[in-house]
């Protein structure tokens, strides 16, 4: 491998659930990566990693991205939410207990992508139809095909956060 | 999966990129979006030495209206146009943008990355090919602008050079009286479309008084169905007329077989889609608010 000879590493300085991370890294690790190896955030699965399944979906600045297809090096500077961001001091968030109690989830391996889907969905949209969820969550597959469950808890995670 | 190693270099601005690209030689590449180039540098189909990263520049995002004109800024991100009230002036652009991919693929891509890139299979140059677009970019030696028709060339392949980037795109506010649909169908969100059709109509009564009619994912480029749109200018509009536009355009396609489909099924997709792309087009010349989406299998 001769180009690991010289590794040019890039300092990046990144916000993860609201706590600062400065690494250096190489300009080709990815952003899953990143948070996974360098942050040592598992929660943020891979799965296809080609840009289709969305299970390393996270929230930069408040929107949904797939973290396979960005380099960490682009998230300079930035707020990353991944799914450990979610409980804040030991209590689940509201999207969290609602996928619990929706059962909307089986093998739970798309269960933080799709939670941080549902967010942007939800802080952008607190009353969405079934359609406006059918197309806030058409880039996150459930290989378990559980999705009428999914849609419940969305329904629900909304419901609860707007207090009704 | 990685990418195979490269140096990454942050522009400060547009000028600056072109002036890196410049110095770096063949094996750079801009990196807008990423939404296409990512996933091409991780299956080692694209293996620059050099990225120079684009989206840090100020002022590349932006939509205006100007000189009977809307202007996008290269780096605007598919979303934004999705959202913005100014775009839906022209219908066509939002049903392009809000169906692309998913959420997450349409808050990265851009809609200067995507016509830079000229993938057959992409949404944008099938789409704005069906209105008067000009493509405004910035070279080595200083700004030019190219007509879209111009600008896609083949397959992955546009008119710009190598060290030359898209600064903005213009899209003319068609007259009163016109209307436009983009359709597209797709097996999934997050894949290309199988087909696609983009047309744009402008009515005086009942009688097609002009018609652009573009078909994407069936040829290396977007194609201009000519005979699909001589079927309607100067003919009243019914089931007939539009029956004929849609086998003509059928004739137009030249789909491959793939994955998605084989010829003769994307070449039926076709005219179902343009049939559909038609009426939602027809309605709209005459004022109607319609809601256009995107099939999905």
């Amino acid at each position: 491998m001769p180009e690991t000879a010289t590794v040019e590493k890039i300092a990046v300085n990144i916000n993860v659930n609201g706590k600062p991370y400065s690494r250096q890294v190489e300009p080709r690790i990815l952003l899953v990566e990143f948070l996974r190896e360098a942050c040592d955030l598992t929660g943020t699965h891979v799965g296809c990693d080609t840009t289709y399944c969305g299970a390393c979906t996270v929230l930069m600045n408040g929107l949904a991205v797939k973290s396979c297809t960005m380099f960490a090096v682009q998230a300079d500077g930035s707020e990353i939410t991944t799914v450990e961001g979610l409980e804040k001091d030991g209590k689940l968030h509201p999207i969290q207990k609602a996928f619990g109690d929706s059962y909307g989830l089986q093998c739970g391996y798309c269960t933080p992508g799709l939670m941080l889907s549902t967010h942007q969905l939800l802080s952008e949209n607190p009353d969405p139809s079934e359609k406006e969820i059918r197309k806030a969550i058409a880039g996150n597959t459930c290989r378990c095909t559980g999705y009428m469950n999914i849609f419940k808890a969305i329904e629900l995670a909304g419901r609860n956060m707007k207090g009704t | 999966m990685y990418p195979r190693s490269f140096h990454y270099h942050r522009a400060g601005s547009l000028k600056e990129a072109v002036s890196m690209l410049g110095q770096l030689g063949e094996g750079a590449k801009f990196l807008a979006g990423g939404q296409s180039l990512i996933p091409l540098l991780k299956l080692r189909f694209a293996n620059p030495e050099h990225l120079v990263d684009l989206n840090f520049i100020p002022a590349t995002s932006f939509i205006k209206e100007d000189s009977g004109a809307l202007h996008f800024g290269a780096m605007t991100r598919h979303a934004e146009i999705e959202h913005s009230a100014l775009a839906r002036k022209i219908p066509v652009l939002h049903d392009c943008a809000a169906g692309i991919a998913d959420v997450q693929v349409r808050n990265r891509g851009t809609i200067g990355g995507s016509l830079a890139e000229a993938d057959p299979s992409g949404d944008w140059a099938n789409a704005l090919i069906t209105l008067d677009t000009t493509i405004h970019c910035l070279g080595p030696d200083g700004a030019r602008t190219i007509h879209l028709r111009d600008f896609i060339k083949d397959a992955y392949t546009t008119a710009l050079a190598h060290d030359e980037l898209v600064t903005a795109v213009e899209v003319k506010i068609p007259p009163k009286g016109s209307g436009g649909a983009y359709l597209a169908f797709k097996r999934s969100a997050p894949v290309y479309p199988s087909a696609s059709a983009a047309v744009q109509l402008t009515l005086a009564g009942d009688v097609c008084r002009d018609a652009a009619i573009a078909l994407g994912c069936v040829g290396l480029t977007a194609i201009r169905a000519t005979e699909a749109e001589t079927a309607l200018r100067g003919k009243s509009l019914n089931d007939k007329t539009i029956a004929t536009a849609a086998e003509a355009a059928r004739a137009a396609a030249d789909p491959q077989p793939d994955m998605r489909g084989s010829a003769e099924y994307k070449r039926q997709l076709v005219v179902a889609l343009v049939k559909r792309a038609i009426q939602i087009a027809v309605r709209r010349a005459r004022g109607e608010q319609v809601e256009g989406a995107h099939l999905y299998a």
